[in-house]
């Protein structure tokens, strides 16, 4: 009894100490830009400056690259519970590590609905199992996420829910909408809204545009994500709520939500790496891999994503990681399901097409993935201040690679970004001070 | 007949898209050469095709189509099969893939297929060797009736270039309007979409080919006005309010016909909904090549199977 106690001691009193060296350091919550050294004991940031002189347990050196806040994706496809063959805590996980995030936030949309405290509660404890990023649980705002009925989302915020989000579809009811805002309108936490309006996207599976036209396929056309998103917005006004827009897509959309932050409505809005990046011209008919919801846009969609993140109207970006099994996406296009997973090529696509070509600056684009998401889901992320948990990305800007489905660690194995080189890329992600390394699950 | 390098030999036929004018000339020309073996009565087998075999492979409902495709290869002397969805492992929630690979994996040639999902045939040439021939995907593509849309044209009017199409009615849910626009463009001819604004696709741009809200603007003058196959179930979906109003402002009777040519010829890819998108006096009228048309479809699809077969030699 005696020998155990004093080895239980012991383990408490380890500390462990890792110093990343000569860096450029970029951490947007401090409105920071420079080279500096990161030290880190007991998985605490414990300083940030040039040349620290400190004899660290482990040291990484990190010249000619990045050091960032761990990257935060607040919405990702985890797929538990229910959906293993999709992805799981660990695999997700993995893929998170992989692509420099180390929190993630996992959408609700699964069998069944994580929409009560008892499942919110059971999620946030497998998340603590598995243990390798952050993992935080969104609950829903209806149950089933059905639109009918207010789920429990008081006592799921007890249990740890950080968010809530009927994601996957838009809530046409706008009585319960307007009742989930006011009913968390003291708690503080956020709804993340999917803008499609139903009945103009049904059977849709690629935007309507010109080549929907030519190819046959049926539409899902921007002015249902515009009506879905000046609805909720107006709702937010009206309630005082805190609406966030899920993965804006659509020029008009992103004007609406302009709009409405200039009158100072509580909205937010995130964007992923592929609708500011690709177009519905790469859709081809015999390849699900580019079937997403809302569908990849035009270019002048694209360039009104670029427009509002860099004056600010769109605050976050995302991945929107929505991994299916491989037999689920090898399908006809009409039968396949929407989405792909994103976790470990967002930091490629980003650095490659936006960093690399001039049309964001490093601090704004950190900001977008660190920062701002934080702030907005109130997380204590996202920064490299003195105390905070020891998350930290570093990320080779000049890295040149090339998706490969076989090195994802993803279950999702169709992505429209296989096969693509990028330059860029995440090298190195610690959670709460420990160097991940994939090899060792 | 004019010299013509262009070949199908080994390919499979997804889309007119990818035809080149020379490749639906070749077509053309080798329907006409099918159509004359069929019609001289008799012994209409032919050799060309012995020892291959065709699989038909439906998983949509299809008279005329698939019955032609099926004369078409016996007629070549191939030894065809037809599979319908309803009675086969599809029903037991086999994949595409899984099929395909099924019939390939007996040693066929060709499959020819129609199929609900827009893509479905390109899908099948990346998955499967054997040439693939696409007989309707969604409301993408159905070459074989373009190809013989043209060749009825052309036996009724003696050339394709410089004449005047409009094409009415659902272009919006058309495989057979999306395969005409590349078909005609590309042998000179001019094209007019015309029907109601809901049954138009939204944002249709096309090289040579104009959209009209009125089928009397895109009648006007016409050579050929293809009447195309309303559904009734759009009524439900509210993308018309009745048939009777339909007929009235959409569809093609004696009264509207007097703005076209006064040779028009009719067409119409089948089944007909009589007194909706067209009336009973012009399906069966002089200037009607509707019936036709189902004989051509025979050596149009004659014409295809042996030219991707058999590279085209008798």
């Amino acid at each position: 009894m005696n020998q155990t106690w004093q080895i239980q001691r012991r383990q408490a009193q380890i500390s462990t100490s890792l110093i990343i060296r000569g860096g450029r350091v970029i951490d947007p919550a401090n409105r920071f830009d420079g080279a500096a050294d990161v030290l880190v004991i007991d998985g605490k940031i414990a300083a940030v400056k040039p040349d620290i002189n400190f004899s660290a347990d482990y040291n990484y050196d990190a010249s000619g690259k990045i050091v960032t806040p761990g990257l935060i994706d607040m919405h990702v496809h985890l797929r538990e519970p229910g959906q293993e063959a999709k992805e799981d805590f660990v695999s997700g996980s993995k893929a998170a590590v992989a692509g420099g995030y180390t929190t993630v936030a996992t959408m609700p949309n699964t069998s069944p609905t994580v929409d009560n405290a008892a499942l919110v509660r059971s999620m946030v404890k497998r998340a603590e199992e598995v243990g390798i990023v952050n993992v935080k649980i969104i609950g829903a705002v209806t149950k089933g996420q059905q639109g009918q009925e207010l789920a429990e989302m008081r006592d799921m915020i007890s249990a740890g829910a950080v968010a809530f989000s009927d994601d996957g579809h838009f809530d046409d009811n706008a009585k319960i909408f307007l009742n989930a805002l006011d009913y968390l309108h003291d708690t503080g936490k956020v709804i993340i809204c999917h803008e499609e309006e139903t009945s103009l996207v049904k059977d849709g599976v690629m935007n309507e545009g010109k080549r929907s036209a030519i190819l046959g396929l049926k539409g899902r056309p921007t002015v249902a994500e515009d009506i879905a998103v000046a609805r909720d917005v107006l709702l937010a006004e009206y309630t005082g709520g805190r609406v966030h827009i899920a993965h804006i897509s659509s020029a008009r959309a992103v004007d609406i939500v302009r709009d409405a932050k200039r009158r100072g409505v509580k909205v937010t809005a995130e964007v992923t790496p592929q609708h500011l990046t690709m177009t519905e011209d790469l859709v081809n008919p015999a390849d699900s891999c580019t079937k997403i919801n809302p569908p990849l846009r035009t270019q002048a969609d694209c360039d009104a994503m670029l427009k509002g993140l860099l004056d600010g109207t769109i605050d976050a970006i995302v991945t929107d990681h929505s991994p299916h099994a491989p037999e689920e996406k090898d399908r006809e296009y009409i039968y396949a399901p929407s989405g792909f997973p994103g976790l470990e090529t967002s930091v490629g696509v980003l650095f490659t097409e936006l960093y690399h070509k001039g049309k964001i600056d490093l601090e704004t684009l950190i900001s977008k993935m660190t920062a701002e998401p934080a702030k907005i889901f109130g997380l204590n992320a996202g920064t490299l201040s003195i105390d905070a948990p020891a998350d930290i990305t570093i990320i080779d800007p000049e890295l040149v690679w090339t998706v490969d489905a076989k090195n994802f660690y993803t279950k999702g194995s169709r992505s429209p970004f296989i096969g693509r080189e990028f330059k860029g890329r995440a090298v190195a992600t610690i959670v709460r001070g420990n160097l991940m390394k994939l090899n060792q699950w | 007949m004019e010299k013509n390098s262009a070949s199908l030999f080994g390919k499979s036929v997804v889309a007119l898209k990818n035809f080149s004018a020379e490749e639906i000339r070749l077509v053309l020309n080798t329907a006409r050469k099918m159509k004359q073996i069929v019609r001289r009565g008799g012994e209409k087998k032919l050799p060309n095709l012995r020892g291959k075999s065709i699989v038909n492979l439906f998983y949509e409902p299809s008279t005329r189509t698939r019955t032609s495709f099926e004369l078409a290869g016996k007629y070549l002397g191939a030894d065809v099969v037809s599979i319908n969805s309803g009675t086969s492992s599809i029903v037991k929630g086999e994949s595409l893939r899984d099929t395909l690979r099924t019939i390939e994996a007996m040693g066929v040639d060709a499959i020819v297929m129609r199929h609900k999902a827009e893509g479905a045939a390109e899908f099948a040439t990346q998955v499967v060797k054997p040439i693939i021939i696409n007989a309707g995907d969604g409301a993408h593509a159905h070459p074989s009736q373009a190809l013989l849309d043209l060749f009825t044209i052309e036996q009724r009017k003696g050339r394709l270039a410089g004449l005047k199409v409009a094409i009415v009615g659902d272009i919006l849910h058309s495989r057979v309007a999306r395969s005409d626009v590349y078909a005609m463009t590309k042998m000179g001819m001019e094209v007019h979409l015309a029907g109601p604004k809901t049954l138009l696709p939204r944002f249709f741009e096309f090289d040579g080919v104009k959209v009209h809200e009125s089928i009397e603007h895109a009648i006007q003058g016409a050579d050929v006005i293809n009447v195309l196959r309303i559904q009734l179930e759009r009524q439900q979906a509210g993308l018309f309010p009745s048939t009777r109003e339909y007929a009235r402002v959409f569809g093609i009777n004696d009264n509207r016909l007097r703005l076209a040519k006064d040779d028009v010829l009719i067409l119409h890819p089948g089944p007909q909904n009589k007194g909706l998108e067209i009336s009973s006096e012009a399906t069966y009228c002089e200037r009607s090549a509707i019936q036709e048309q189902v004989q051509n479809g025979v050596s149009v699809r004659m014409a295809l199977l042996d030219l991707t077969l058999n590279g085209g030699n008798s």
